[in-house]
């Protein structure tokens, strides 16, 4: 055991050992990266009117799917898992939307931005709060909460309805600014990477991040070691609920309304994204990268299915048979490496 | 906690004890006193509600919840969990009714309804018990995989037109002298059938082997991966004859009748004592579990608009199934 950190510090030394490692251990993302890179060119060839506003509405479309992966990412490195974001989502999206049509005005909109995300925190503390309270399984806690959370929805609004500010709307749609270089970027995508940053790297690179891998790969041996587990599963919920706000915020802002069944698609996809992620279901392994690229992927073949004129059903059929077959895969490779 | 009832057994003590005991060794005990209390709620609250006809259409009500919570009890067992059960009990509906007016008619809708449904068990149960996938995200796969396929079939099936054959609804909803749901018929031969396999026969055990210790199964010789590829086939044809019975007791086929059913179901397992974990648990417990939420459904429905229904329902599976943890947890 002592040999194996020792080893790999010989590796890292020389430059072509350093990227070696680099490689390993970003293999999956970059296989992920390719495929991307390999779908939008196939896309491009498929649909020759494929150009940088599709792009742009690519990052629209992907921002809500993409805000609820990284929410699910959350859960799953420490170990849990979230089938309530939709209900979240619903629930903020929801409030939002209502209230933006009762108190039009973009500096109320403002205020009620902050209130959404207050909301969304508090419905991660929820769940966060009885999965460490009660013992009970992540699974059937957030089950039932996606229950309640759909309930309250439904008393916000019994359908679609409200608005969204101008502001906000403006926010997700377009190129970053009508500058020529500014005018090829996706709007969406940087917000999208704003907000992942600026909640991601801090968390990540704070004692909070270590916890939660601590967390996820051993909770035992993360216990023994200092970690406050409770309290980091119970964060990991909470930050959870402010990006499945987030999402549901992204969804209002991108369809202009707030609806109260968003469809169960979205637990769906978000865990789906974040297993093609390369995030391990058991916690502790991944990052939020991986996920983002999978969203994008998973919303590309959706879009290739389209162009190919086929039933967008089918595009369903796809997506459920890709997760499957990633997880097939990761266990295959898994098992060569402990022949090897 | 053990500690403290060796050194000080008190006698308030023991009696906690044993009240933990009953409720981890005989579920049903509790678990019954529940239903009745619920069904003395409902005739407090709403005199004269509860007859013999509210007892028939209570049980009609309840049966297809209970086969898709032998779904998920079986699955459970095993520290798995079945969430396509619900796309594909309405898929397996929805496919009869297409078959109403074509040649063959819904016989034969039945059999490929049935065919269908063990494939897609089959892919599940390959995928879980020969490439370790996780239950909970295979059968999700799955169940995006089913519907979409379902859809694909309902665009096919627009102009051939649909309906509920009615030999189906006879089963599903009709009453036997205005007391006994002839979904009945199918439903206690079923449960025999499930009980008594999980208790007597050695793939009952193999179940709870699985479930409690998967290391140890394989040790003593089992082949998890049979087992768990039989055991989801077995979960998604069950599934199946629970989407013939909606069916019929709806009296539509959509591709989406029974998905409402299926956090319901997974509650009723849990409510019935089913260990999420793998390993405890019965199909007797699911039964009743079953008829709890179907009560307590209707006594929601019936005092509350939807919203506060879904939230209430929500929040005593969480209250239940905490209650549960507590008391089967420290020993």
């Amino acid at each position: 055991m002592t040999t194996q950190p020792v080893l790999a510090a010989e590796a890292a030394r020389t430059a072509r050992g350093s990227i070696r490692v680099l490689l390993r251990d970003n293999a999956w993302m970059l296989g992920l990266l390719v495929f991307m890179v390999v779908l939008l060119g196939f896309t491009k060839l498929i649909n020759p009117f494929y150009d940088i506003k599709s792009l742009q509405g690519l990052a629209t479309s992907v921002l809500p799917l993409a805000l609820a992966a990284v929410a699910q990412t959350l859960v799953v490195l420490a170990g849990g898992i979230d089938l309530s974001i939709s209900s979240m989502m619903a629930v903020t999206s929801c409030a939002a939307a209502v209230l933006m049509q009762q108190y039009p005005g973009n500096e109320v909109a403002l205020l009620i931005v902050v209130g959404v995300l207050i909301l969304g925190l508090l419905l991660g503390a929820i769940n966060g709060g009885l999965v460490v309270l009660t013992g009970v399984p992540d699974i059937i806690v957030t089950l039932a909460t996606s229950f309640v959370f759909a309930g309250f929805a439904l008393l916000v609004t019994p359908r679609p309805a409200g608005a969204a500010a101008g502001w906000l709307k403006d926010l997700v749609v377009g190129p970053l600014a009508n500058i020529v270089g500014l005018d090829a970027i996706p709007r969406a995508a940087v917000v999208l990477v704003v907000i992942v940053a600026v909640i991601w790297i801090p968390l990540r690179r704070a004692r909070l991040g270590l916890s939660l891998y601590a967390v996820g790969s051993n909770r035992l041996a993360a216990f023994r070691s200092g970690v406050a587990v409770r309290r980091t599963k119970f964060l990991s919920y909470v930050i959870a609920g402010l990006f499945g706000a987030l999402a549901g915020l992204s969804l209002t802002a991108s369809t202009g309304i707030g609806s109260p069944v968003p469809g169960p698609d979205y637990v769906l996809l978000a865990i789906g994204a974040v297993v093609l992620g390369g995030v391990s279901l058991a916690g502790g392994i991944g990052g939020v990268v991986g996920p983002l690229l999978a969203v994008v992927v998973l919303q590309l073949i959706r879009n290739d299915m389209t162009f190919l004129k086929v039933d967008p059903n089918y595009g369903l059929v796809a997506q459920g048979f890709l997760v499957i077959a990633v997880l097939v895969f990761g266990t295959l490779v898994q098992l060569r490496r402990r022949r090897a | 906690m053990t500690a403290a009832g060796q050194t000080a057994p008190t006698n308030r003590w023991l009696s906690a004890t044993a009240w933990r005991q009953i409720v981890r060794d005989m579920p049903l005990v509790p678990l019954s006193v529940l239903l009745l209390l619920l069904v003395v709620i409902v005739q407090v609250l709403q005199p004269g509600t509860v007859n013999s006809n509210w007892v028939a259409v209570t049980l009609r009500q309840a049966v297809p919840l209970a086969i898709l919570a032998g779904c998920q009890t079986l699955t459970m067992l095993t520290g798995g969990i079945d969430l396509s059960v619900g796309y594909i009990a309405s898929m397996s509906g929805f496919v009869v009714a297409t078959f109403v007016q074509q040649p063959g008619g819904w016989e034969l809708g039945m059999v490929v309804a049935l065919v269908a449904a063990a494939l897609a068990g089959l892919i599940t149960g390959i995928g879980v018990g020969v490439f370790r996938v996780h239950p909970l995200i295979m059968t999700l796969g799955m169940g995006l995989i089913v519907l979409g396929l379902s859809n694909v079939w309902q665009l096919r099936m627009l102009q051939t037109g649909a309906g509920v054959p009615p030999e189906l609804r006879t089963i599903g909803s009709g009453l036997t002298l205005d007391i006994l749901p002839n979904s009945l018929v199918v439903f206690v031969p079923l449960a025999i059938v499930l009980i008594l396999g999980l208790r007597r026969t050695g793939y009952g055990r193999m179940l709870y082997a699985i479930g409690d210790n998967p290391i140890a199964a394989r040790l003593s010789g089992v082949r998890s991966w049979q087992v768990l590829v039989v055991l989801y086939v077995i979960s998604a044809v069950l599934a199946a004859i629970a989407g013939f019975i909606q069916a019929g007791l709806s009296n539509t086929a959509s591709v989406a009748l029974v998905t409402p059913y299926l956090l319901p179901s997974v509650a009723a397992a849990v409510v019935g004592g089913v260990s999420i974990f793998g390993g405890r648990g019965g199909y007797s417990g699911a039964i009743v579990g079953a008829l709890i939420l179907t009560v307590l459904s209707g006594l929601l429905s019936s005092l509350l608009p939807e919203p506060w229904r879904q939230i209430v329902f929500g929040s005593i599976v969480v209250l239940v199934a905490a209650a549960y943890t507590r008391v089967t947890a420290e020993s």
